[in-house]
């Protein structure tokens, strides 16, 4: 490859070690470049060649057929729209409000950006396809959980992203500040919070299903006491989708929560002790000290669930079974249920457009919230 | 502080001193706390005790506490580690976690090493040209029947002599910070995207449903990790020390495994468990790379799941012996580990 090490090369490279020492740099990152060509970037191409096919089972093996973009017109507008994206609702007057305000949001970002400093070309179109990609998400969002709406796979994974992440935030967020305060035992509160992270998804998934059975779980005599033993959870899609949250929540919430310690313990002490002295109150003094001394590291935990979120498939598949309907599905489930049904080309493109959506959705995170929260610090 | 005294309702409210809290507010921190500790506990709970369980004990309503108002029995144990195969998986999911973490730290931190203290430059025609060739010969092998011995020897033909003409002309050239985040980016894709080709490569390679194909995929899809973390660990250490031994003469690769990784070795820790228990509950590779064989506890638990539903106490006794060690690791070493989240989080 045509690499170029800066520290100085032998003049004369007459034994193999001296060459092996020249090329040390070059040796050394080598074998992580081969594993990720041959784990990522190869079937990357494969998986693009596949979106683009028709794969058949046939004699003493398999055909693979190029039929361009008809399996992501047969997901987007064809036979398997439903199961994808869902089904529209009508859109009433709740919608088109709540459509208008992100719109109008939407634009304020866009036109501030504009206006103020020296928009550059790529900047300009990175942010033009962020906005475009939030406008698409959010309509498709309204309108199948509109009346009428049955919302498809899509839906499901933003919604465990966008609200899993978020209310794991604030939790973890709120846990840290009440074990960051001047407390005893504040080591054994973060040794246990700590333990949920480590529980492996599928693990979580049959525990809850266990917790939350109406009539032989823990919580039965109350859910008894209230007379509703005969409503099951698992047939409702709001209550099943709120049990696969539920799960993620447990799991997940130590994790924003340690990092947000750590973070916190290590705000500037004097200036806390100064602003009490001064008779700030708990509200300013977070306000005015310690969100800005943790904004960066917050906005980086959050960028590191939310790409972690997006490929969620084990608890699903446990918990519900994607089920009710589909109720549950995520896009990672919907792709491997499209590969147990031998329709190879259609998992590959919604493995594609899981990509897509979660690449945009992170990049954009990392530029327009990541970035401007440490340029603040620094 | 006043001289007369505090009324009952200033001492409730108030605290005593600048480091500490007011009755009130430590009583509902205390609170809130121990909810939350409820929440994280109820769920162990139910789990360890299920698993003591019968189907009697189960099926007649919850019952609470072993010994007093059930009898515990360790007939599901018996059947599921005696008379069952769970050894087998177990020892796949043990052998698969510590071989990839192993690989992926040693690799990984290879490349993170020299990534902090080699600059490197790379054309970005080499780049392009080498992924046309790689897209040109699937095309080539998948819809025109070319055979891939020829057309790979044809492609590297031409990727070499691409090289010594038309590279050399061009400018442009991707450093360090693009190679980094090239390697971390990889962490973005959705294991999907990339599992049905791996899942063929192994299925011609005849290497389905073995350690090996688990362990090579597993370590792949966590070096972007390592990568991530141990950059920041080694561009912490001063660089005298290397410096001082390579003009002694020592090689690079001599300076980094005397001298460098022990320097980190605490950051390594932190980075090995943290990887460790990635690899431990991963799900959705195994499902598909592992049938039988090479079957790993996540993927026997779901099976489970599916053919044994209602039978809570051998679920039970899975999933116990599925997290107990880990909880045990990480509970002793959750310094090292919250060290690797935060050193990722604030370097990013």
């Amino acid at each position: 490859m045509t690499t170029t090490d800066t520290m100085p090369e032998a003049a004369d490279r007459r034994s193999w070690a001296e060459w092996l020492d020249g090329h040390s740099g070059r040796i050394m990152v080598l074998p992580a470049v081969i594993v990720l060509l041959c784990f990522a970037i190869f079937p990357l191409i494969i998986s693009a060649y596949l979106a683009l096919s028709r794969f058949a089972l046939a004699s003493g093996g398999f055909t693979l057929k190029f039929i361009g973009l008809l399996n992501f017109r047969k997901l987007l507008v064809g036979s398997q729209q439903y199961h994808l994206l869902g089904k529209f609702g009508t859109f009433g007057f709740v919608q088109w409000a709540l459509l208008a305000f992100i719109a109008a949001g939407l634009l304020f970002l866009l036109a501030r950006y504009l206006r103020r400093g020296r928009p550059t070309i790529v900047g300009t179109a990175g942010r033009l396809l962020a906005t475009a990609m939030a406008m698409g998400l959010a309509v498709l969002a309204l309108a199948t959980m509109a009346p009428g709406g049955v919302p498809g796979t899509v839906v499901n994974t933003l919604l465990y992203v966008f609200v899993g992440v978020s209310v794991q935030f604030a939790l973890g967020l709120g846990l840290a500040l009440l074990c960051g305060q001047p407390i005893r035992g504040r080591n054994f509160f973060r040794v246990l919070f700590f333990i949920p992270l480590m529980v492996t998804p599928v693990g979580i998934a049959y525990t809850f299903r266990m917790l939350a059975d109406m009539q032989k779980g823990p919580f039965a005599p109350i859910v008894r006491a209230f007379g509703i033993s005969e409503w099951s959870w698992a047939t409702e899609a709001w209550s099943a989708r709120l049990m696969v949250l539920v799960g993620d929540t447990w799991q997940w919430t130590p994790f924003m929560f340690i990092v947000l310690l750590a973070a916190i313990e290590n705000q500037p002490r004097d200036q806390v002790e100064a602003a009490r002295l001064d008779g700030a109150n708990g509200f300013q003094i977070f306000r005015d000290i310690t969100w800005p001394a943790i904004a960066p590291i917050a906005a980086t935990v959050v960028l590191i669930r939310l790409i972690e979120a997006f490929k969620i498939i084990d608890l699903p598949n446990v918990l519900t079974g994607g089920g009710p309907g589909l109720a549950t599905e995520s896009m990672t489930l919907h792709s491997f249920i499209s590969w147990r049904t031998q329709d190879l080309g259609g998992s590959a493109a919604i493995g594609y457009m899981l990509l897509f959506i979660s690449t945009i959705v992170c990049v954009s995170f990392f530029n327009f919230v990541v970035r401007p929260a440490r340029r603040f610090e620094a | 502080m006043s001289a007369e005294p505090r009324s009952l309702a200033r001492r409730l409210f108030e605290p005593a001193s600048i480091d500490s809290q007011a009755p009130v507010a430590r009583v509902v921190t205390y609170a809130l706390l121990f909810l939350w500790a409820l929440v994280v506990v109820i769920p162990l709970y139910w789990v360890l005790i299920t698993s003591f369980k019968g189907p009697g004990e189960v099926d007649n309503g919850p019952f609470y506490l072993p010994f007093v108002d059930f009898a515990p029995s360790l007939q599901a144990w018996d059947f599921m580690l005696v008379q069952n195969y769970t050894l087998r998986p177990y020892m796949n999911s043990v052998v698969v976690a510590v071989a990839s973490t192993l690989l992926a730290v040693l690799i990984g931190s290879l490349a993170a090493y020299a990534l902090v203290r080699i600059r490197f430059q790379v054309k970005l025609a080499a780049v392009a040209i080498f992924l046309i060739l790689l897209t040109a010969i699937i095309v080539a092998v998948a819809t025109f029947g070319v055979r891939w011995e020829i057309a790979i020897v044809v492609a590297a033909a031409l990727f070499i002599i691409a090289l010594f003409t038309l590279v050399g002309r061009t400018q442009l050239a991707v450093g360090n910070n693009d190679i980094e985040f090239w390697i971390i980016s990889n962490r973005i894709m959705p294991p999907i995207v990339a599992v049905l080709p791996i899942y063929v490569m192994f299925q011609q390679m005849r290497l389905l449903d073995t350690q090996v194909a688990l362990i090579a995929t597993y370590t792949a899809i966590n070096l972007p990790i390592v990568v991530w973390l141990t950059r920041d660990f080694f561009a912490g250490i001063p660089l005298d020390l290397e410096e001082s031994a390579q003009i002694d003469g020592a090689s690079k690769f001599r300076v980094f495994f005397t001298i460098a990784l022990p320097l980190v070795r605490s950051g390594l820790v932190a980075t090995f468990l943290l990887v460790l228990i990635l690899a431990w509950n991963e799900y959705l590779l195994a499902l598909f790379l592992s049938n039988v064989d090479a079957q790993t506890m996540p993927v026997l638990v779901s099976a489970q799941n599916t053919t044994r539903g209602p039978q809570w106490w051998n679920m039970s006794v899975l999933i116990t012996v599925m997290i107990a060690p880990v909880i045990v690791i990480s509970s002793i070493l959750q310094k090292h580990i919250a060290r690797g989240l935060l050193v990722g989080a604030v370097k990013g």
